[in-house]
C-alpha cells in the first residue's frame, strides 16, 4: 500500500470528526472516498496532507510515519493536494500558480540569479516548458499568461491540478475536483485522472458525483460520522446496505421505500459499471495522445 | 556638470534623504512582498543607527566595517523577534512590531552608555551620496533579479494563499522569517548610514512617527513591484521641499505645507490605489489586456 491509515481520529472540541479510519490505498490506483456531507472525508484529506495532527493513529507514505510533518515536508515526499473551495494564488497567472508547483523542484539560489549563471537559466527554461505542458494537458494552455482569478470556475479547477502535478507527485489528493463541473466536464476530468494514472500516479478522489466516483475509482471507501462504513471495489459498495442506508437514511415506515430505492440503485448501477470499462478504456489511448 | 555640481550643492540634504527613504521602503517591501504588515523597521533602522554609532566613536571602527556590523546586530535581533511574532498575521502583526519599535527607543533612551534620551552626537559625517545611491542600485539589482526566482515565488505564494502554499512545499516559516531578518539588514544599513550623515543619533526619531512614514513610502508609491517603494519614498522626501516654492501664491511654510502635502497624499491614495508604480505599469497594460485571452464563461 502506497498510503495506509491506521485507526485515525481527529476530534474538534467534542465533535468526533474523524474516527479510527483505516484503509489504504494501492499503487497506481484510483481510490474513491465518499460520503454523506459532514462525513470526514475533507477532514481526512487535511490529515494526510499534514495541514492538521491526528489526535490518534498512525498515516503512512511509502512506509513512511507522515502523520507527525509539517505539510511542506509532506509535500516534498511526493503529496499534493487540490483544495474544495479552490485555493489558487488569485494575483499570479495560471503559469506562475504551476511554477509554485514546482517549487521543491527548483534548485536556484539567490546568488546563483545574481551572476546569472547558466545552470540556473537552464532549469528554468526546463520548468518553464513543462508547465506549459502540464497547463495543456489540463486544458487551459491558451490561458497561461491570465490572472488565476480571472479564469472560469472549470478552469481554475483544472489550473489546482496542474498546479499539484507541478511537483510531479505519487500521490494526488483530489478534494471534490468537480463540484460545480457539468457532466461533460466531469467526465473530461474524469479521463484526465485515469490518464494520470497510467502514468504512474496514485489518486484519492473525494467527490459527490457518485457517477464520476463510480466510473473512475478502482477501490472506493465509505465514510459516514467519521466511520468507514464500507471499502470496496465499485459495484461491492453500491450494493452495500449500510451505504445506501447511510445516503437514504433508515425509518422503519419507510422501510419499503427504502427496498425500492434499493433495487433502483441495483439496477442503476448495474447500469454505471457495466459500461465503465469499457468508458474508462476507450478515452484513454486519446487523452494521451493529448497530453503529448 | 557644473550645474549638476550646484544643484547638488543646493541640494544635497533632500537628495540624500530621499535615497535613504528609498532604502527603507525596499526594506518594508520585503516584509510586504511576503504578505507580512511588519512596522518593525523603524525600531531596525535605529538599532543599525546606534550600533554604527558607537563603533565608530568607541571601537573606532572603519566606515565600510560599521555599517555591515549595525546592520547585521538588527538582523540578529529580529531572529529571536520574528519566530514567535510571525505566527500573527495581518493588523496583529502590525501592532506587536508597533510594539517592538517603541520597545527599541524606550531601551535606548534609558541605556546611558549610548546617551540616553540625548542620543548620540558628534559621529563623523563619513557618509556619502554615492555610499547611498550605491547601496540604493546594489539593492534595486538584486530585487530585480529576485523576481522569478524560487524565493520571489514562495514569497508571493504566501502573500496571496498562506496555507495553499504549504502544502505546495514551501516551508513558510522559513521565508517569512528570511522576509523579516533581510529586511531588518536593509533597515540597519540605512539607519548606519543616516547616523553618519547627520551626525546624531535622537532615540526619538525612531519611533510611531518614523515606522508608519516607511510604510507610507510603500502605500503611496506602490507594492507590487519594487520601484514602488522607491517612487513613494520620492514624492515624499521631495513633495515638502518643492512646496516651499508654492511660497508666492500665498501658502505659508508651516501648518499650510502639511495640509498641501496630506492632500496630495489622500489624492494620491484615492486615485492611485496601486500607487505612483502603477502610472506607468497599469496604462500599457489596459492596452494589452484587450488583446489578452479572456476566460468564456463556465
Amino acid at each position: 500500500m502506497l498510503l495506509q491509515l491506521d485507526a485515525v481520529g481527529k476530534a474538534f472540541g467534542g465533535v468526533s470528526a474523524v474516527d479510527g479510519v483505516s484503509f489504504g490505498v494501492a499503487q497506481g490506483q484510483v481510490h474513491g472516498l465518499i460520503g454523506p456531507n459532514g462525513a470526514g472525508k475533507t477532514t481526512l484529506i487535511n490529515l494526510i496532507s499534514g495541514l492538521m495532527r491526528p489526535d490518534r493513529g498512525a498515516i503512512c507514505f511509502d512506509g513512511q510515519r507522515i502523520d507527525r510533518l509539517p505539510p511542506y515536508r509532506v509535500a516534498a515526499l511526493g503529496i499534493r493536494r487540490t483544495y474544495q473551495n479552490i485555493r489558487l494564488f488569485p494575483a499570479m497567472t495560471a503559469r506562475e500558480n504551476v511554477t509554485v508547483g514546482q517549487h521543491t523542484r527548483r534548485t536556484d539560489t539567490l546568488l546563483e540569479r545574481l551572476w546569472f549563471s547558466p545552470r540556473v537559466a537552464a532549469e528554468e527554461r526546463r520548468l518553464r516548458d513543462e508547465a506549459l505542458r502540464l497547463l495543456a494537458r489540463v486544458d487551459v494552455s491558451d490561458l497561461a499568461e491570465v490572472r488565476a482569478s480571472n479564469l472560469s470556475y472549470g478552469d481554475q479547477r483544472r489550473l489546482e491540478i496542474a498546479r499539484a502535478l507541478g511537483s510531479e507527485p505519487r500521490l494526488l489528493l483530489l478534494d471534490e475536483p468537480a463540484a460545480g463541473m457539468n457532466g461533460t466536464e466531469a467526465r473530461a476530468l474524469g479521463r484526465l485522472v485515469r490518464s494520470l494514472v497510467g502514468d504512474g500516479l496514485t489518486v484519492l478522489l473525494v467527490e459527490h458525483n457518485v457517477r464520476l466516483v463510480m466510473e473512475v475509482c478502482d477501490g472506493i471507501t465509505v465514510l459516514d460520522f467519521g466511520r468507514v462504513i464500507a471499502d470496496g471495489t465499485p459495484a461491492e459498495v453500491s450494493r452495500d446496505e449500510a451505504v445506501i442506508a447511510a445516503y437514504l437514511g433508515t425509518d422503519d415506515d419507510q422501510a419499503a421505500d427504502v427496498q425500492e430505492t434499493i433495487a433502483t440503485l441495483e439496477t442503476a448501477a448495474g447500469s454505471l459499471i457495466e459500461p465503465a470499462p469499457a468508458q474508462g478504456e476507450a478515452p484513454r489511448p486519446g487523452a494521451e495522445t493529448e497530453a503529448r | 556638470m557644473g550645474w549638476l555640481q550646484e544643484f547638488y550643492n543646493q541640494n544635497s540634504s533632500t537628495i540624500n534623504f530621499f535615497g535613504l527613504n528609498a532604502i527603507l521602503g525596499l526594506s518594508i517591501y520585503l516584509t510586504l512582498a511576503a504578505g507580512l504588515l511588519s512596522l518593525a523597521n523603524a525600531g531596525f533602522m535605529a538599532i543599525g543607527a546606534y550600533v554604527s554609532a558607537l563603533l565608530t566613536i568607541h571601537g573606532h571602527w572603519p566606515f565600510w566595517a560599521v555599517l555591515p556590523g549595525g546592520a547585521l546586530v538588527a538582523a540578529l535581533v529580529a531572529v529571536p523577534l520574528g519566530l514567535p511574532v510571525l505566527r500573527l498575521r495581518g493588523v496583529f502583526l502590525a501592532i506587536a512590531t508597533i510594539g517592538f519599535g517603541e520597545v527599541v527607543r524606550l531601551f535606548f533612551i534609558n541605556w546611558d552608555y549610548a546617551g540616553g534620551a540625548l542620543g548620540i552626537n558628534g559621529i563623523p559625517q563619513q557618509t556619502r551620496w554615492y555610499h547611498i545611491f550605491g547601496l540604493l542600485l546594489v539593492l534595486l539589482y538584486c530585487f530585480w533579479r529576485l523576481r522569478g526566482s524560487r524565493t520571489g515565488f514562495a514569497w508571493e505564494a504566501i502573500r496571496e494563499d498562506e496555507s495553499a502554499a504549504r502544502t505546495m512545499g514551501v516551508n513558510t516559516t522559513f521565508y517569512k522569517l528570511l522576509a523579516f531578518v533581510l529586511g531588518a539588514f536593509i533597515a540597519g544599513l540605512a539607519g548606519g548610514l543616516q547616523a553618519h550623515l547627520r551626525f546624531i543619533v535622537d532615540p526619538n526619531d525612531y519611533g510611531f512617527g518614523e515606522a508608519v512614514d516607511i510604510l507610507v513610502f510603500a502605500v503611496v508609491g506602490g507594492m507590487n513591484i519594487f520601484v514602488g517603494p522607491v517612487l513613494g519614498a520620492g514624492l515624499i522626501t521631495v513633495l515638502p521641499e518643492a512646496l516651499r516654492h508654492l511660497r508666492s501664491f500665498g501658502i505659508q511654510p508651516g501648518p499650510d505645507r502639511t495640509l498641501v502635502s496630506g492632500v496630495v497624499l489622500l489624492l494620491v491614495i484615492l486615485f492611485l490605489p496601486r500607487g505612483l508604480v502603477s502610472l506607468f505599469t497599469e496604462a500599457p497594460r489596459s492596452w494589452a489586456r484587450r488583446e489578452e485571452p479572456v476566460a468564456p464563461p463556465a
